[in-house]
């Protein structure tokens, strides 16, 4: 199964506040151009594992390597070579109030790079045409905006350094379903052109049929269950069976099911 | 970095470009720089073929470089034509292709002396507009306490309590640090100036007088504005920010009642007293000074005291102190629910509270020093 070499290698990985252990020996690939989604119940620790591999936490043993790289291991300069080959989406957005939404796209390109006002400016409002967003919006402020364009907003900054990587935090979380579908097909269609990787932090089961090439199922601090949907619902895990044969799961179960015969 | 971002060469009327390397993010600067000058470099050519073959990496800013200038040259009607660029970039391209077709909304462009203008205009109109505002909540805030006194077991004494904590009780190791370092302040200068006509024991007179009419109050109430009144701002206005002020609303609370009245009314019981522990130590200090520089010893200086204040002199004092409170805390929750959505404007609108609140109370102290002055007091 490594036809695609590991991206983000996460090794052995105990995380923990006080005397809570949230991560506990947790293994995990992401390989290079898939869509990973990662999902668990509320408190499973998910973004806790996002915040992990992106250095915002301490972790109290285990290694992570992202894109060749144990931040751990590496110097100021190191990590900021790496923080730059990123892109966060956070759940709330995160979007710096005081500047317009064409500044906050803006802000990673100014802080990194050498290039003119101008090519800031065609390239942030390039980024927003990319999330479906108009030039108009670039001069509004974030207390301007819907949940739905604060995320686009989100995701634009994301992706204004062309990041290799993209984390993203719950990214329909909020949105009604056509809008958190939009937003899924607006990933799906990104990672295809600009060929990231996208790591995935989602409540939705229609984000995971829709959007995700594979599936990390996170429980009791493990990653229980890994692969593709199809993988999914045939696991025998109590929680990932619940989840995915669910009320809600096993609707859309059926659906893949009986869309398949065609399909294959 | 080895290879040419992007190299030219004239065939006839024909323009041959050939790009290589990173057309990424990291050199967006030089690339840009190369495709503006190439546009120029060959006037006379009338079709363009730009070679991606050689380019290693391809990013959103190479693809759009790569658009522009194909862009800069079909705008003046000439021919360009892309090759060689991998099957798997052509997606981006396309993408490219289709933004800033729109040109970006323009910048309003204004006169400076016109938005001198207005800048002097909207000064005027805010002034008049927190006018309003203040008299608006001093309105509320009075409904808010005649529903209370109708019903009293609506009150929030427990919220009163924690704040009186905090305004109040927590404010007087630093209030009675400052008051009497200005109390021994005063009564230095007072000795060290008198002492030329040899009236030392006037400066006693001095710290009283002012201290207990004037400074004291003073004092407080600007340290109270500071540290109270700016926490007042900044609590109220993130929970606007946050919309707990709108929850509390649609759950049928009137934030006024809820938040506002209860460290209002706090503000209005803690100034006298903070004013007379302040007033106390201001007197201390002074004693204190006067003892060890002036030579005057505590019993000619209580004495002194005795002679040179009067009831009244406490009385101006303390009567002012819970207008201020007032004020203070009127300025300070009518600015919190100005907050709008961003960060900055928070910090905006603590800054005005303090401001406002200090500046007001400064003006409340010379209205009540005439009002004083004119009943005889």
């Amino acid at each position: 199964m490594t036809e695609k070499n590991a991206v983000i290698k996460v090794r052995d990985l105990v995380v923990g506040f006080d005397d809570v252990t949230v991560l506990d020996h947790l293994d995990l690939d992401v390989r290079e151009a898939e869509i990973l989604g990662v999902v668990g119940a509320s408190g499973a620790g998910k973004s806790v594992l996002l915040r992990t591999i992106i250095g915002l936490l301490p972790r109290r043993h285990g290694t992570i390597e992202v894109l060749g790289v144990d931040l751990a291991k590496s110097n100021e300069a190191e990590r900021r070579a790496l923080e730059r080959r990123w892109g966060v989406l956070f759940q709330q957005g995160a979007l710096f109030s005081s500047l317009t939404v064409k500044q906050n796209v803006q802000f990673p390109m100014r802080e990194n790079l050498k290039i003119s006002q101008r090519l800031m400016d065609e390239m942030a409002l390039a980024k927003l045409e990319m999330v479906g967003l108009t030039p108009q919006d670039g001069d509004k402020f974030p207390s301007e905006l819907s949940g739905g364009m604060t995320k686009r907003v989100a995701l634009a900054r994301a992706l204004a350094l062309d990041p290799e990587i993209v984390f993203l935090d719950e990214p329909t979380s909020g949105l009604d379903p056509i809008s958190a579908g939009d937003f899924d097909e607006l990933i799906r269609t990104l990672q295809q052109t600009l060929e990231i990787t996208v790591f995935m932090v989602t409540h939705d089961l229609e984000s995971l049929y829709n959007a995700c090439d594979r599936i990390a199922v996170l429980a009791d601090g493990k990653v229980v269950a890994e692969g593709t949907i199809d993988a999914m619902l045939e696991s025998e895990h109590p929680w990932v069976k619940t989840y995915f044969q669910g009320k809600r799961g096993g609707m859309l179960a059926e659906r893949q099911m009986s869309t398949q015969p065609q399909g294959t | 970095m080895g290879e040419a971002l992007l190299t030219h060469k004239l065939v006839g009327e024909r323009l041959e470009l050939a790009a290589g390397g990173s057309w990424t993010a990291s050199h967006a600067g030089e690339l840009e720089a190369l495709v503006d000058r190439v546009t120029g470099e060959a006037p006379k050519a009338e079709d363009v073929s730009i070679d991606m073959a050689g380019v290693r990496e391809f990013d959103t800013f190479g693809a759009w470089l790569l658009e522009r200038l194909t862009r800069q040259w079909t705008g003046s009607g000439r021919k360009a034509k892309i090759v060689g660029l991998p099957e798997h970039d052509r997606g981006l391209l396309k993408e490219m292709h289709g933004v800033n077709r729109e040109p970006p909304p323009k910048p309003q462009a204004r006169n400076a002396f016109v938005s001198f203008l207005a800048a002097v205009g909207r000064g005027g109109a805010d002034f008049g507009h927190n006018l309003v505002v203040f008299s608006e909540m001093l309105g509320a805030v009075s409904m808010a306490l005649a529903r209370v006194i109708v019903r009293p077991r609506d009150y929030r004494l427990t919220s009163t309590v924690h704040q009186f904590d905090r305004v109040a009780w927590q404010a007087v190791p630093i209030i009675v640090l400052i008051t009497f370092l200005i109390g021994g302040i005063i009564s230095q200068q007072g000795i060290f100036h008198f002492r030329k006509f040899g009236a030392e024991l006037y400066s006693v007179d001095l710290v009283g007088i002012l201290v207990l009419r004037e400074i004291g109050v003073l004092i407080v109430a600007i340290m109270v504005a500071g540290r109270s009144g700016s926490s007042y701002t900044a609590e109220l206005g993130s929970m606007k920010m946050r919309e707990e002020i709108d929850a509390l609303r649609t759950m049928g609370f009137d934030p006024v009642e809820v938040l506002i009245l209860p460290r209002i009314l706090v503000l209005i019981v803690a100034m006298p007293v903070l004013t007379f522990i302040g007033s106390m130590a201001a007197l201390y200090g002074g004693g204190l000074v006067a003892w060890f520089y002036g030579g005057i010893s505590p019993d000619i200086y209580i004495s002194r005291l005795t002679e040179a204040i009067s009831l009244t002199h406490f009385e101006v004092g303390m009567i002012k102190a819970p207008f201020m409170g007032l004020v203070i805390g009127i300025v300070a929750c009518a600015e919190g629910l100005r907050v709008k959505g961003s960060a900055e404007s928070l910090g905006i609108q603590t800054t005005n509270s303090v401001v406002e609140s200090i500046f007001l109370v400064i003006v409340l102290d010379g209205l009540f020093a005439i009002f004083f002055a004119s009943i005889g007091m």
